[in-house]
C-alpha cells in the first residue's frame, strides 16, 4: 500500500507544537515604521519575539565620511526626524568643541528655545501614539494642530518645518525675527491649554489606565544594563539627564525639574513625557525673559546671532555674497567644504528627544571627518523590547513599541 | 471647554460630466462616470518608513485633512486600496516588500513616491538605498521635496485625480500596460 | 572623581599594560591590549570606586595605514553616579579581529556588537548571535571598511564623463 496523498504539508512537529508564530511587520500598521517582531504567541499571551531591523538602513555614517562638515547636518535631521533641531545642534555643538568656540550667551538661550520647542514636539507625537494605540484617536487630531504651530515657528526661523537643518556652527544662519518672537510668545499661551486638554482627556481616563498601567514595564536596573537613557529610563525611575550630567548650551542656569516614574511600565513613560512637555514649557519662558534681559541691559546683544570666533566656519550672510568679491569666495570655500577642521577625536551628547544623541567625531584635519558615529539611544534601548513585551499581551506588544518612541531613522541610521 | 457644532455650508460638489439629460434620465459615456467614481473616492494605502511618513501623518490630521478629498480612509490592507503613498527611504532590504504590497493591490492600482527618496534615492546616494521605487514598481506621479510639505502631498494626490479622472477604461487591459508591467516582471 | 584618580586605580591594577594615556577635550582615553579588554572592563565595573556600569557606546574605527592594527573597537563607558566618562581602545589586526564580547556584562553590548560585525567585520567572541543587523544577509563584504565605496554600483544615471561620481 502507498502512503496516503496529503494535500496540506505541515511543517515538521507542528501539529504537536501549542504556540502559534505570529509575522508583526514590517509594513503593519501598528507599528508606525519598520520594525518586525516575528513572535510566537500562545493564544494572546507573547511567549517571544524576535526583531528583525534594517530595513531603512541608509549608510549614514558611511556618507558622513564623504560629506564636509556641513553637509552632515542635513543628515542628522534625518536621524530622529521627529526633533530633527536637536539633532543639528547636537553636532554643531560637536564641531563647536572641536574647534574650541565658545557661543555667546543670546545664541545659547535661542538654541534652547528651539530644542525645548522640539522636544515638545517629539513627545506630543509620541503620546499621541500611544493614545492612537489605545483606543483614543481624538487625542491624536487636537495635537497635530499644536504641532503645527511649533513647525510654524521653525519655518519663521529657518524655512523648513521637519528636517529644518537649523542653525550653523557657532549659531545660526540668521537673527531671529520679531515674527518669530511673536509666534513663540502665541503658542507659550496655547501649549498650556493645549497639553491641559490633553491631559483632561488621558491621564486619569479610567480605560487609558487600564491599558497602559503594568504594560511593558522595565526595572531601573535591567534598563541602565541595556544602555537605555532619556524618557524611557527615567520612567523606570533613574533621574539621569544629560542636559543636568553634563550641561551644554548654558542649561546650568536654568531651573527646571527632571520628571522620573517607577516601574518604567507605558503608563510611567507617557507621565514622564507629559511631565517633560511642561518642564520645557517652563524652559522656553526662561529662555525669553533670559533674552529679553540681556538684550535690555546690552542693546547691542540684538544682533548676536553666532560667535565670531567661528567666522571661518560660517557661511556669510547673502547680502554680502551678492555684493561683496571676498564673501563670494568665501562663501564658495565653504559649500564646496574646501575648508579645513583641526584634527581631534571629539565626543559630545546632547539630550535628544529619546535620549542621549551621541557624536563620535574623529578628524584627521581633513575636510570630512575621518569617522563619525552617532549614538543613536533608539537602536540601543529597542533591543531590550523583547525582554519587555515577555509574557504580556499581544495588544500590550504594541503599546509598549509606540511607548518606547522607536523612530525608524534613528534606529537603522 | 464647549465647542459649539459648526456645519460647514462651503461644500464643493463636482461638475457633472457632460452628458445628454431630458426628464428622467441623464446619458454620458460609461468612461466619465467611472473617472469620477474613481477619482473621488481613492483610498489610500501609507507605505511610510520615515521622515515623509511624519509630514503625510500631518496631512492626513486636522490641519490639512486629506479626507476633504475622498481619502478618508486609509486601508492598512493592499488588498482594500487602489492608491499606494510611499513616502521615505526604501531600502534594498525593503524593496521585496513593497513590491510584494504592490503585487497584493487589486487592480486598478495607482502609486505616487511621495519625496525625494522614493523618487531617486535622494540625499542618500549610498550602497543599502534603493535609488528610487521606479526600479521596482511603476510610479504614476513623483511629489518633489525632502520631505514635501503637505501642501505638496495633497497637490500629487489632486494630480493622481487627474490622471484617474481622464483614465481610459481600456487602459488596464491595453497592450501598452501589459508591456509595462512585463518591463517590471509583474504578470 | 578626576581622570588622574581612575588612571592611578588602572595602573595600580594593570600597571605597564594600559597605555597611550591622553586626555582630548577632558575625556580620558586609553589603548588596552585587545585580549585584556573584558578584564579591564569587569575592573572598571565591579570597583567600588571606580562603578563604570553603563556603556554609553561601543563602535570601531577602520585605520588601513596602520599595520598590524588595522582595526580599533572603541567603548565609551560612563560612572553615572559619579558622572565620570572614560574612553577605551583596543586594536585589532583585520585578518584576526577577534575581540571578546561585552554583551555578557552589559546586555547593550548586543547589538552594538553586532553593529560593529555588520560594518567592519569585529568578530566578538561569544557573542551569542552574531550575524547581521542593519545590511542584507547576503552581503559579503564590510562596507564600513574604508577601501569600499559609499554609491550605490548599480546607479548608472550619475555616470558622467567629464565629472566622474
Amino acid at each position: 500500500m502507498s502512503e496516503p496523498q496529503h494535500h496540506i504539508k505541515l511543517a515538521e512537529e507542528s501539529l504537536q507544537k501549542q504556540t502559534t508564530t505570529l509575522n508583526l511587520g514590517p509594513t503593519h500598521p501598528a507599528t508606525h515604521g519598520v520594525f518586525q517582531n516575528i513572535l510566537e504567541i500562545d493564544g494572546e499571551r507573547v511567549l517571544e519575539a524576535v526583531p528583525t531591523i534594517g530595513y531603512i538602513h541608509r549608510a549614514f555614517e558611511k556618507i558622513a565620511e564623504r560629506r564636509p562638515y556641513y553637509q552632515i547636518t542635513p543628515l542628522t535631521d534625518r536621524l530622529n526626524y521627529c526633533s530633527s533641531p536637536i539633532n543639528n545642534m547636537g553636532w554643531h555643538m560637536t564641531i563647536e568643541k572641536l574647534l574650541g568656540i565658545k557661543t555667546p550667551k543670546r545664541v545659547d538661550y535661542l538654541r534652547i528655545i528651539i530644542m525645548e520647542l522640539s522636544r515638545i514636539a517629539d513627545h506630543l507625537v509620541c503620546n499621541s501614539v500611544i493614545g492612537v494605540d489605545t483606543g483614543a484617536l481624538t487625542v491624536f487630531t487636537y495635537v497635530f494642530q499644536l504641532r503645527e504651530m511649533i513647525y510654524e515657528v521653525f519655518e519663521e526661523v529657518c524655512g523648513s518645518r521637519l528636517t529644518t537643518n537649523i542653525g550653523r556652527v557657532g549659531g545660526f544662519e540668521r537673527n531671529f525675527t520679531e515674527a518669530s518672537f511673536t509666534k513663540i510668545h502665541h503658542l507659550l499661551t496655547l501649549l498650556p491649554k493645549g497639553l491641559k486638554e490633553f491631559e483632561i482627556l488621558l491621564n486619569r481616563n479610567r480605560i487609558f489606565m487600564d491599558r497602559c498601567i503594568g504594560a511593558g514595564p522595565i526595572s531601573a536596573e535591567r534598563a541602565l544594563n541595556y544602555g537605555f537613557t532619556g524618557p524611557n529610563l527615567r520612567a523606570a525611575g533613574v533621574d539621569y539627564d544629560v542636559r543636568v550630567a553634563s550641561p551644554y548650551c548654558s542649561y546650568e542656569e536654568f531651573d527646571f525639574k527632571i520628571p522620573v516614574g517607577t516601574n518604567g511600565d507605558v503608563y510611567d513613560r507617557y507621565l514622564v513625557r507629559e511631565g517633560e512637555m511642561w518642564q520645557s514649557v517652563s524652559i522656553i519662558r526662561q529662555a525669553l525673559e533670559k533674552v529679553e534681559a540681556l538684550e535690555k541691559e546690552f542693546p547691542d546683544q540684538k544682533h548676536v546671532f553666532y560667535a565670531p570666533e567661528a567666522d571661518h566656519f560660517h557661511l556669510p550672510p547673502k547680502e554680502d555674497v551678492y555684493t561683496k568679491m571676498e564673501a563670494l569666495i568665501f562663501h564658495f570655500k565653504m559649500i564646496m567644504g574646501e575648508i579645513d577642521a583641526l584634527p581631534g577625536e571629539v565626543y559630545h551628547s546632547v539630550e535628544g528627544g529619546n535620549g542621549e544623541v551621541g557624536y563620535y567625531l574623529i578628524s584627521d584635519g581633513g575636510r570630512t571627518p575621518y569617522r563619525l558615529h552617532f549614538r543613536r539611544p533608539c537602536f540601543i534601548y529597542y533591543q531590550a523590547y523583547p525582554e519587555m513585551i515577555k509574557d504580556g499581551l499581544l495588544s500590550d506588544a504594541i503599546i509598549t513599541l509606540s511607548s518606547l518612541n522607536v523612530i525608524a531613522g534613528e534606529l537603522d541610521a | 471647554m464647549g465647542r459649539p457644532v459648526q456645519y460647514n455650508t462651503k461644500i464643493k460638489i463636482v461638475k457633472m460630466p457632460d452628458g445628454y439629460t431630458g426628464e428622467g434620465f441623464f446619458a454620458t459615456s460609461f468612461d466619465k462616470v467611472v473617472g469620477l467614481a474613481r477619482a473621488n473616492s481613492l483610498w489610500p494605502l501609507p507605505f511610510a518608513t520615515s521622515c515623509c511618513g511624519i509630514e503625510f501623518m500631518a496631512t492626513m490630521g486636522s490641519h490639512y485633512d486629506l479626507g476633504r478629498f475622498g481619502a478618508e480612509r486609509m486601508g492598512f490592507t493592499p488588498r482594500q486600496c487602489d492608491m499606494l503613498l510611499v513616502a521615505g527611504t526604501i531600502a534594498k532590504k525593503m524593496a521585496p516588500i513593497l513590491r510584494q504590497v504592490y503585487l497584493q493591490m487589486a487592480e486598478p492600482r495607482w502609486v505616487i513616491a511621495i519625496g525625494a527618496c522614493a523618487s531617486t534615492g535622494g540625499i542618500f546616494d549610498s550602497y543599502p538605498v534603493l535609488q528610487g521605487i521606479d526600479q521596482v514598481i511603476p510610479v504614476d506621479v513623483y511629489v518633489p521635496g525632502c520631505p514635501p510639505r503637505p501642501e505638496g502631498i495633497i497637490d500629487g494626490i489632486l494630480k493622481l485625480q487627474d490622471l484617474v479622472h481622464n483614465e481610459s477604461l481600456r487602459r488596464r487591459g491595453s497592450e501598452q500596460y501589459k508591456g509595462l508591467l512585463e518591463s517590471y516582471n509583474i504578470q | 572623581m578626576t581622570n588622574e584618580f581612575i588612571k592611578q586605580k588602572l595602573t595600580d591594577k594593570f600597571g605597564e599594560q594600559i597605555t597611550n594615556w591622553e586626555e582630548p577635550y577632558g575625556m580620558l582615553t586609553f589603548t588596552v591590549p585587545a585580549a585584556q579588554n573584558l578584564k579591564v572592563m569587569q575592573h572598571l565595573y565591579d570597583e567600588e570606586t571606580l562603578r563604570f556600569r553603563f556603556l554609553t557606546d561601543l563602535t570601531a574605527v577602520h585605520f588601513p595605514d596602520r599595520k598590524g592594527e588595522e582595526l580599533s573597537v572603541v567603548y565609551h563607558l560612563h560612572n553615572l553616579v559619579d558622572n565620570a566618562r572614560i574612553r577605551m581602545k583596543i586594536f585589532v589586526p583585520i585578518e584576526t579581529p577577534d575581540v571578546f564580547t561585552a554583551s555578557q556584562l552589559f546586555s547593550a553590548a548586543n547589538w552594538m556588537e553586532r553593529e560593529t560585525y555588520d560594518f567592519f567585520g569585529v568578530n566578538f567572541v561569544g557573542h551569542p548571535n552574531l550575524i547581521r543587523i542593519l545590511n542584507v544577509d547576503e552581503m559579503d563584504y564590510f562596507p564600513m571598511r574604508k577601501e569600499y565605496p559609499m554609491e550605490d554600483p548599480t546607479r548608472i544615471d550619475k555616470d558622467d564623463e567629464m565629472f566622474g561620481r
